[in-house]
């Protein structure tokens, strides 16, 4: 409950992109960031999804905090997590059926996912609820913004076009849209990433 | 480096204080040294751009090997003639035309990814040329699989493409290959001496022997995995290398075409990648060459020597696992 006093909105949106980014810093969730990343229409919208069950699993926990027991509070999740994510995935079938031709078995997934029952545990349950929506949308953000980059590099690399437009009239690196690839353009991006956060931390702490 | 030439005070060490000469750079050189007749070769056959080829995967792997060391503030070991090794090995098993840029992405892969990010020499998972290749072939599968016919004349630049005996072999049969190229003993003339289409350094069985018996007379690789991969490939090629019937194929054929030979000799036999116990080496070569023969004759590839040895990489610490020996001077443990 001291979590919210000294740490404001920003900082908590900003924590989830860069300190503890789901893909990049935590490393959970890869499944998925290898599996919908061959396109970037794919990635973005798998980015979105996850977003829109992060925040509103978050409040919803939030807000029933006071009576989940605590020796039932993972199925109490589960159940909560695995409601928001039907409600994703039908309003995905409705509105989005090509999208979600391709990307179906992984919006389901979603309920499996690390990043969203560790926030439901470490914060939303421990937490208010605005805080907790800007925790949900921070990690969101910095999930689709993971997913994005990386689904950026492989179409543009594997299939030279950028939201199924092609743009580069050649395939630079085909390897990139096939699973290997993935893997490769993750570890890559990682590295990259962890590395200009290194430098930009360095350089912070040293003003102190 | 470390060798004491002129001992100025008395030197206390433990035992063993006989000392063996080898180091790795001098083992690296030696393989270097080996290639050189495949090598030589291939430029006799494929002409100077493959020599060209060659040459630039080797100073790439080099240069990269240098770079990344140099800005992770690594010890430059670029002496040791792995990256060398490595580059060559590359350049050895690329097509004989190829753009300047797949020796160069090739290597960076080689040395920078599978190499030097797994923690240097010593380290890697995978045989690095061959995962280089690997990438080059999945990511430009046209280009890696031009195939220049190969001229004795030097002069000749204008390059004929044609297939590979395994490509031919795997279209339209034994029938046409041996049509292609007169009669069968013309066809294991050819292949023996190394006058066929293929990769640079692969095509010349005789060149690659002598290399790999250079090696072995120097203790450099031992039989176990050459034999192993050569007589379980030889066996399944002679089970089911026949269409329609069993116990009728050939095997000389598949074992003197395509990346076999070069991938048993010197491919399969790196020291990083391959188990360390000789019983274990004798399963990985058997694996190597099943799996080849399963690629080269039910796979969707003409040449199956690059992806089998990649999987049994992958092996190779389960098999040290599986058959480590007893070190001795140490009880048995007691099992409770």
């Amino acid at each position: 409950m001291a979590h919210q006093d000294n740490i404001s909105y920003k900082e908590l949106i900003l924590n989830g992109i860069v300190k503890e980014n789901t893909i990049f810093k935590l490393a959970l969730s890869l499944c998925p960031a290898i599996a919908v990343t061959s396109s970037l229409r794919n990635g973005f919208l798998m980015g979105v999804a996850v977003m829109f069950v992060q925040v509103m699993v978050n409040m919803t926990i939030s807000l029933m905090r006071s009576f989940i027991h605590p020796r039932i509070r993972l199925p109490i999740f589960m159940l909560v997590i695995s409601g928001w994510v039907t409600i994703t995935d039908m309003s995905m079938a409705a509105f989005a059926p090509d999208a979600y031709k391709q990307m179906g078995l992984y919006i389901q997934l979603i309920v499996a996912f690390a990043s969203i029952l560790a926030r439901a545990e470490m914060f939303a349950s421990k937490n208010n609820i605005m805080p907790s929506m800007f925790d949900g949308l921070g990690m969101g953000i910095g999930f689709m913004f993971a997913l994005t980059v990386i689904s950026f590099f492989r179409e543009l690399l594997g299939k030279g076009a950028l939201w199924g437009v092609s743009i580069l009239n050649a395939k630079p690196l085909l390897i990139m849209v096939l699973p290997a690839g993935g893997f490769f353009a993750v570890g890559i991006l990682m590295a990259l990433f962890n590395w200009i956060n290194s430098l930009y931390s360095s350089t912070t702490t040293s003003h102190h | 480096m470390e060798t004491v030439k002129t001992p100025q005070k008395l030197l206390v060490t433990v035992s063993p204080h006989i000392k063996s000469e080898e180091t790795t750079a001098r083992i690296m050189w030696s393989v270097n040294l080996a290639l050189l007749p495949a090598t030589l070769m291939g430029v006799y056959f494929f002409g100077p751009l493959a020599a060209l080829t060659v040459a630039l995967s080797i100073v790439s792997a080099v240069i990269f090997e240098y770079l990344y060391q140099r800005a992770l503030k690594k010890p430059i070991a670029t002496n040791d003639g792995s990256a060398f090794l490595t580059g060559l090995l590359l350049g050895l098993n690329l097509p004989p035309v190829v753009p300047f840029y797949i020796p160069i992405i090739g290597s960076f892969v080689a040395v920078v990814i599978t190499k030097q990010l797994f923690g240097g020499l010593g380290y890697n998972v995978f045989n690095p040329a061959l995962i280089g290749r690997a990438f080059l072939l999945i990511s430009f599968p046209k280009l890696m699989t031009v195939w220049k016919e190969p001229t004795a004349a030097f002069v000749q630049i204008d390059a004929k493409t044609t297939a590979t005996p395994l490509g031919i072999l795997k279209e339209e049969g034994l029938g046409k290959l041996i049509e292609v190229f007169g009669d069968t003993a013309n066809l294991y003339t050819q292949l023996f001496v190394g006058h066929r289409a293929g990769s640079i350094g692969e095509t010349s069985a005789i060149a690659i022997l002598i290399g790999a018996a250079f090696l072995i007379y120097r203790g450099y690789i031992s039989w176990h995995i050459p034999v192993s991969f050569l007589g379980s490939a030889a066996i399944i090629a002679w089970i089911f290398g026949a269409k329609g019937a069993l116990f009728a194929g050939d095997p000389i054929i598949h074992l003197i075409s395509g990346g076999m030979l070069i991938g048993a000799f010197f491919m399969a036999t790196d020291y990083v990648t391959c188990p360390a116990v000789k019983t274990g080496q004798l399963i990985f070569g058997a694996g190597c060459g099943i799996l080849t023969m399963i690629i080269r004759l039910k796979g969707g590839y003409p040449e199956g020597v690059m992806f089998a040895i990649l999987i049994m990489n992958c092996f190779a610490p389960l098999i040290d696992r599986g058959f480590k020996t007893r070190v001795f001077g140490q009880l048995k443990a007691v099992k409770k």
